[in-house]
């Protein structure tokens, strides 16, 4: 004992630093293995999409033909599926933008009890709302039919996201004293709209949209009520290739799922960052 | 310089919000052409109320009028009032640099590009914020950003110019500065200016009257001097600048003090509520005058000397005497003050 007390610091400390670094390492395993866990199932299956004979395996050697087979057979799908993004994203913003002002300036009870409806599809399975979207127009059969229906549908979905993400920034940079100042100087409403408060929204804005094209690319349980063979959209072509084709074919659909969903995620992370900048400074 | 803008008249303008309080009780003023007058009180007595219905942003209850000139905009938006306005926290645009801003009434009022670059340059030398015209809001000071809302609430020669508050939210020494360029700028406009304050220094040097308020409704207008010398009531007294108030008997032209009498010019007998300022008073050996007193605290403040004398009054009085003078706590004085600076103060005893 008393000749290790002599080289003090290092070998009193060394058992520490081992520890430490046994932990990290435990800590590390433990993270990736999770991670591999979660992951693993996505790779094998978008390596599935490409592989020629999955039941054989990755030595059948690698192929682009499942994919070529998807889209054609679900080009029209994926289109229409954007086709309802698109336009469920005009209507989110063109009901969203002026509903989420027009509830920050009033902000009284009524406009949180205005709030609360809005948001309460989150809460409610998409299969209810499903339902009581069915019960209500599926009679009128021309409506029922065209892909309109579903755009209803997505609205009531992600309408909410929209709303939020915008009366968040309005809170975070004090519109109405922007509106009061721009009013001061002479601006009529509209322009206020367009000069002062749009610009100012548009960090929400931005990634109300981006949460909203998400949400509606992918949205399946409310979708899969309302649609009809000729109405599919992609998740929806996704469950039917799973239950119709090949393993292959499904796995490769996964593959253009995934290629589609991921940009817009990563772009919506990068708002979300840069939210964060926007929403800090006064 | 000459006197631009309107004059302002109110005319019964009160104010009850919708859970039934009462921000500003029924108020007729008027405000003259070029005149600038300062709404001072603190927070909540109904100053940025009555700003605020000047503005047209926020609308009096029935039967208040307000006329600009000969002109009634009591139903006028703010929008078409043609009134400049400097908010407390500014209210510039992020979306737009410090000449966008400068310039968007300009552009609003649809003047041509190179007509607004010129004001706009004017605007930016007159307040002194050269060099910073394409910066973006985020990147300038408190005071810098103080000043861009000046020039952009001045660029659009309003008729009238509104000020909530605009020196609050800088730092003391800042504050001191741009008070008095303001003051300048002020005069050089000669336009008709309403200020609202609760810092009663802003008032003292900017206005040309102070309203002085209080729960709703003016305590006293009148000029800096008038509020200051001459102030109404005990609340006006002890909110602008310090005072003594004391209460007591007044007997024989002298109010009767625990520690003797002090001579009161004008003196009616009975109980009075008197105001002597901390400067008026003149500390003098015990034998010298008919009041006296224990000192009780000696401070250094540089200038002059604070001193607290008890037992004079029936609460300690606050002395400023010259930084030279020999007094030490313990030592008993006498106070003399000239006759005319003895304020009484009408029926507020409480």
């Amino acid at each position: 004992m008393t000749e290790m007390r002599r080289p003090l610091g290092p070998i009193i400390r060394r058992p520490h630093v081992l520890r430490a670094r046994l932990l990290f390492a435990a800590q590390l395993v433990f993270t990736l293995l999770l991670a591999a866990f979660l992951i693993v199932p996505a790779g094998l299956s978008m390596l599935a999409g490409v592989t020629e004979n999955y039941f054989i395996g990755v030595r059948s050697g690698l192929t682009l033909r499942w994919l070529a087979q998807v889209w054609e057979l679900y080009a029209d799908t994926i289109l229409r599926s954007f086709v309802i993004a698109i336009a469920t994203l005009v209507v989110t913003i063109v009901i969203g933008l002026p509903a989420a002002y027009a509830l920050h300036r009033r902000g009284d009870r009524v406009a949180r009890l205005v709030e609360e409806i809005i948001t309460l599809p989150l809460a409610i399975p998409g299969l209810a709302i499903a339902l009581a979207l069915l019960l209500s127009y599926g009679n009128f059969s021309d409506f029922r039919r065209s892909w309109l229906f579903i755009l209803v549908g997505h609205v009531i979905f992600t309408l909410p996201f929209m709303v939020r993400s915008i009366m968040a920034v309005l809170a975070a940079v004090n519109i109405n004293l922007l509106d009061e100042g721009a009013a001061s100087l002479g601006a009529s409403p509209w322009q206020r709209f367009r000069d002062v408060i749009v610009p100012n929204v548009k960090p929400g804005l931005l990634a109300g949209s981006l949460m909203v094209v998400t949400l509606s690319l992918g949205e399946f349980n409310l979708t899969w009520m309302l649609h009809t063979p000729l109405t599919k959209t992609l998740p929806v072509g996704l469950a039917d290739s799973y239950a119709s084709m090949r393993l292959e074919v499904a796995s490769a659909y996964t593959l253009v799922f995934f290629i589609m969903i991921i940009p817009l995620l990563v772009a919506m992370q990068f708002m979300a960052g840069r939210g964060g900048l926007t929403g800090g400074r006064r | 310089m000459t006197a631009h803008g309107v004059a302002i008249h109110l005319e019964n303008c009160g104010k009850t919000f919708a859970n039934g309080a009462r921000a500003l009780e029924p108020t007729t003023i008027d405000i003259a052409r070029g005149e600038t007058v300062v709404f001072l009180g603190p927070s909540g007595c109904g100053k940025t109320t009555m700003l605020r219905i000047i503005a047209g942003l926020e609308t009096p209850d029935a039967g208040g009028r307000v006329r600009f000139g000969d002109e009634d905009v009591t139903d006028t938006p703010i929008e078409r009032r043609n009134v400049g306005m400097v908010f407390q926290s500014y209210a510039l645009f992020p979306n737009m640099n410090v000449a966008e801003n400068i310039g968007y009434g300009l552009k609003i009022r649809g003047i041509g590009a190179a007509e607004r670059a010129q004001r706009v340059a004017e605007l930016v030398t007159l307040t002194g914020i050269e060099g910073l015209e394409t910066r973006s809001i985020d990147q300038l000071s408190g005071g810098q950003r103080q000043r861009v809302a000046l020039a952009r609430a001045v660029a659009i020669r309003p008729r009238v110019l509104l000020l909530d508050e605009p020196l609050t939210a800088l730092d003391a020494l800042l504050r001191e500065r741009l008070r008095s360029e303001l003051n300048s700028l002020l005069r050089a406009l000669g336009i008709t200016s309403v200020y609202v304050t609760h810092d009663q220094a802003e008032a003292m040097t900017l206005g040309d009257r102070i309203v002085v308020m209080r729960k709703g409704a003016i305590a006293q207008i009148g000029s800096p001097r008038d509020i200051y010398f001459a102030p109404a009531n005990r609340y006006v007294a002890e909110f602008v600048g310090a005072a003594n108030v004391v209460e007591a008997e007044c007997r024989d032209g002298a109010l009767i003090l625990p520690g003797g009498s002090l001579p009161v010019a004008h003196a009616t007998p009975g109980r009075a509520v008197a105001m002597v300022r901390p400067e008026s008073w003149s500390i003098v050996p015990a034998t010298a005058a008919t009041l006296t007193g224990r000192v009780e605290t000696v401070i250094f403040v540089g200038d002059r000397l604070r001193v607290t004398i008890a037992g004079a009054a029936d609460r300690p009085l606050l002395v400023d005497a010259p930084n030279g003078l020999a007094v030490a706590p313990g030592q008993t004085v006498g106070l003399t003050v000239p006759p005319g600076a003895v304020r009484l103060l009408a029926g507020e005893a409480a």
